[in-house]
């Protein structure tokens, strides 16, 4: 699944198709990069770690109280519990939204994004556009996004600036008591647990 | 290092334009720039902080008009080429011409699983921390020609400690091979109003992720 070329010559490449070809055949060559382990990675966090598992991290928060209360308390203990460890997930904070403050986390001066839950980061959370905004004006990126909080809304930003990484609780959509975890999982959107996106009622 | 990097609370930057969670890479040579990174990364030449500042000593005029894959792979380059596995004749050539060195190193796809559930902690054991929950302290004026990560809009403002995190490896030092000297990690909260001027957002607030030597008490 190529992106938009039309041709069919295989010998044609985009530059940076061509130049990462270059690079991992000169690794393989030397024996310092094995090409099906670089598979298991891609395959890794193309289908099995994604924001599902933050879903369900979050579903849990909303059913379980005392789930909620160690998630508070020691969120990489409580979220680790689920199975959901690793790289980029190492030292992990829950931030709550409630009716007077939402949370939206950002990694302004790379890519910090907590992978164990919530996957690779999506392409606009890493854009210069999102970084240099989030902090100043995240009302604006918000709009974009579709979302407008009460102009009484305290909003924290969370610049995530060392290995803490951050996902967002956000709040349990009204008149959903009669879901189970699962179901409530289905309702999470990506978006909502980085700060970006306010959860509704199932239709 | 005041780079390209550094950005938040610039102006001047367009739209965030969403996209579906379905989407997890707009190209296949996206796929290969991230495999290839993270199994280069097992040969043990650098570290997280060793790596974050090779992409950002990238020059402006590259950074901007990269996309993130592409900024991870010229900074992937450089960093083989640094340790001595990968010349430029060989990127040219896009063949080996020299045999690699840590090839005991290879990282095996049945180790990968491990690798990635293993991570890369980065607390350790370090000193006290001068600082409580609730005090007030500044940031310091700290603008190394190496490595940091206390951004530029965050200098010299006075925040409150909201969160104590233990000691961890100080990228200032550890980006440069410098040693990992673990020290006191806080999360300092700030108004915005403190960090953009009286303009700014009156409902906002900023926290960042701050270690020990970039704070003085307020």
């Amino acid at each position: 699944m190529h992106d938009h070329h039309d041709h069919d010559h295989d010998n044609e490449l985009d530059e940076m198709t061509a130049r990462v070809r270059a690079l991992e055949t000169i690794l393989v060559g030397k024996g310092l990069v094995d090409p099906a382990a670089v598979d298991a990675i891609i395959d890794t966090y193309e289908h099995d770690v994604g924001p599902r598992n933050g879903a369900a991290v979050v579903a849990r928060a909303w059913t379980d109280p005392d789930f909620a209360d160690w998630l508070r308390k020691d969120a990489t203990a409580a979220i680790s519990s689920m199975g959901f460890v690793g790289r980029q997930g190492e030292h992990m904070v829950a931030v709550f939204n409630s009716a007077g403050e939402h949370n939206l986390v950002v990694c302004t001066l790379c890519s910090c994004y907590p992978w164990p839950v919530l996957g690779l980061p999506p392409a606009w959370y890493k854009s210069p556009d999102y970084r240099a905004r989030a902090v100043r004006e995240p009302r604006a990126v918000l709009s974009e996004f579709g979302v407008t909080l009460p102009e009484t809304t305290r909003i924290h930003v969370w610049d995530s600036t060392a290995e803490i990484r951050y996902l967002v609780i956000p709040e349990r959509p009204p008149g959903t008591d009669a879901l189970d975890a699962g179901a409530l999982a289905d309702l999470v959107t990506r978006d909502s647990m980085i700060g970006c996106d306010l959860l509704r009622a199932p239709a | 290092m005041n780079g390209p990097q550094d950005i938040g609370g610039r102006h001047g930057f367009g739209a965030v334009i969403p996209e579906d969670e379905s989407v997890r890479f707009h190209a296949e040579w996206e796929k290969r720039v991230l495999g290839v990174t993270l199994a280069a990364g097992a040969l043990g030449y650098w570290n997280i902080d060793a790596s974050r500042h090779a992409r950002e000593s990238l020059s402006p005029a590259i950074y901007y008009n990269a996309s993130y894959y592409e900024i991870w792979l010229r900074a992937l380059e450089i960093l083989l080429e640094r340790a001595g596995e990968v010349s430029a004749d060989e990127l040219r050539a896009g063949q080996a011409q020299a045999p690699g060195q840590r090839v005991d190193r290879c990282l095996k796809p049945d180790a990968v699983a491990a690798v990635l559930a293993k991570g890369g902690p980065t607390a350790r054991p370090g000193p006290a921390p001068r600082f409580r929950v609730g005090d007030r302290v500044r940031t310091r004026n700290h603008q190394p020609k190496g490595h940091t990560r206390l951004p530029g809009y965050a200098r010299g403002h006075v925040g409150v400690v909201t969160l104590l995190h233990g000691s961890h490896v100080y990228p200032d030092t550890n980006a440069h091979f410098e040693g990992e000297r673990p020290c006191p990690l806080y999360t300092v909260r700030f108004d915005a109003v403190e960090l953009f001027g009286e303009d700014a957002d009156p409902t906002l607030s900023v926290s960042i992720d701050a270690w020990e030597p970039y704070l003085e008490q307020a």
